[in-house]
């Protein structure tokens, strides 16, 4: 990489290994970056479904999602426009809990996340199973703020956080990879943080 | 790499970097750009700023950078970086935040936010769409309001939140639903940008206003984006 003339940077004693390549701590900052405008959804009519390629395509409204067994996720995430944010505590349902219930057929490779607003993200199969995804509700103890998805988010923290979309309203499982919003607008279909999997062609 | 070849003071607080892309690529209005600054350490820090200038066939495009105090890449672009200097960057990228003059758009902008929709306005301007495009910005004050000479017009409108010509007929005020009415085109693409906290507001008032959900897009800036 080139060196810029004059660049210092932050005065850094060490940087944190729980960092990936180009990231930086946001500490108590939580930038919100949604392309649409913010919407207002009653856990009243609320409503999660899997659908697309399984068995048993189902649909959970809130109280439903609610019953089944809760997991929680504590670790780190990260965006792609460059700031992380470490030690995190996520409250919600496992994605593997609810495929469970919804039996992926074997043809299933990927699935699109999509949102009650319209936002979608791609996703291989394998990147929200076996313990690397949520449906999340509760953030640091709290219910999930509205600018940060709330009611309920998406939650897949180990790749760029534009994968964990906000508001989420279901996963369609499919037998093929097709690009979602910000993949059809020139960011990575995997993005994983550290490969800096940030752009289409990185 | 991209070589700057002129720098220009928008407000106290703002410059414009004109560069020279070593392998140039004609952007859209509305698109941005990654910087990326390393230090000699292999330390590196990357920002997303919006391409300012309309496409055009230059082969050159113009930044404009808001210096924040506590902004990494911000003060170097500001209290070092000089004419001749090279830096990398990344892109033109996006393509939901992005207007092609030919449909008809209300840009909303709040402070740094006038930039991206800066590139719309002079788009229409040049290609002889004016009529497509209305614009309303907000700045603090007319010390705050990039590109003030250039953005008047009968396109804009200019609201300002804490101090105000004298001479101006409009009250100081955030925005409102009266600051848009007028300029909801029929059928327009609304286009906000700005701070998080403005961005929310000024879509609030557009649904208000009976603008569908699905025709508003939105750009966040903000510190740490």
């Amino acid at each position: 990489m080139p060196i810029t003339r004059g660049f210092r940077g932050r005065g850094r004693a060490e940087r944190d290994p729980r960092l990936p390549p180009g990231q930086y701590d946001a500490h108590d900052d939580w930038p919100v970056l949604n392309a649409e405008v913010t919407p207002r959804l009653d856990t009243a009519t609320w409503t999660f479904e899997i659908e697309g390629l399984v068995s048993n395509p189902t649909t959970w409204t809130w109280d439903e999602m609610h019953a089944l067994p809760p997991s929680t996720y504590e670790g780190d995430i990260h965006c792609v426009t460059t700031w992380s944010k470490l030690g995190m505590r996520f409250d919600g349902v496992s994605v593997d809990t609810l495929l469970e219930i919804a039996q992926p057929l074997p043809t299933a490779t990927h699935v699109m996340a999509f949102s009650h607003t319209g936002y979608t993200t791609n996703l291989p199969l394998a990147d929200v199973t076996d313990g690397k995804a949520w449906v999340a509700w509760e953030v640091d103890g709290q219910p999930l703020p509205r600018d940060h998805g709330g009611p309920a988010r998406l939650l897949v923290p180990h790749l760029y956080f534009w994968k964990s979309a906000k508001w989420v309203a279901g996963l369609r499982l499919l037998d093929h990879n097709e690009p979602g919003f910000w993949e059809q607008n020139g960011y990575h279909d995997r993005g994983d943080p550290w490969l800096e999997q940030r752009y289409q062609g990185d | 790499m991209a070589t700057v070849i002129d720098i220009r003071t928008e407000t106290p607080h703002a410059k414009t970097y004109r560069l020279r892309p070593e392998r140039p690529a004609r952007h859209r209005a509305g698109q941005h750009y990654v910087v990326r600054l390393t230090a000699e350490d292999g330390y590196s820090a990357s920002r997303s700023y919006s391409v300012a200038s309309p496409p055009d066939d230059s082969g050159e495009f113009e930044l404009t950078v808001e210096r924040l105090d506590d902004g990494e890449v911000s003060t170097f672009l500001h209290d070092e970086l000089v004419v001749g200097d090279e830096i990398e960057v990344r892109g033109p990228i996006g393509g939901f935040f992005v207007w092609d003059a030919d449909a008809p758009a209300l840009l909303i902008g709040g402070g740094s936010g006038i930039v991206p929709l800066m590139a719309m306005l002079r788009l229409a301007r040049n290609t002889g769409k004016s009529d497509l495009v209305r614009l309303v910005v907000s700045a603090r004050s007319p010390d705050d309001l990039y590109y003030a000479d250039e953005v008047v017009g009968p396109e804009t409108t200019i609201v300002f939140t804490r101090t105000a010509p004298p001479d101006s007929v409009r009250a100081v005020g955030r925005l409102q639903a009266d600051d848009l009415k007028h300029a909801l085109l029929p059928d327009a693409t609304v286009y906000i940008c700005g701070s998080d906290a403005f961005a929310n507001a000024a879509g609030d008032l557009c649904v208000q206003l009976g603008v569908p959900t699905e025709r508003i897009r939105v750009e966040r800036f903000g510190p740490s984006a």
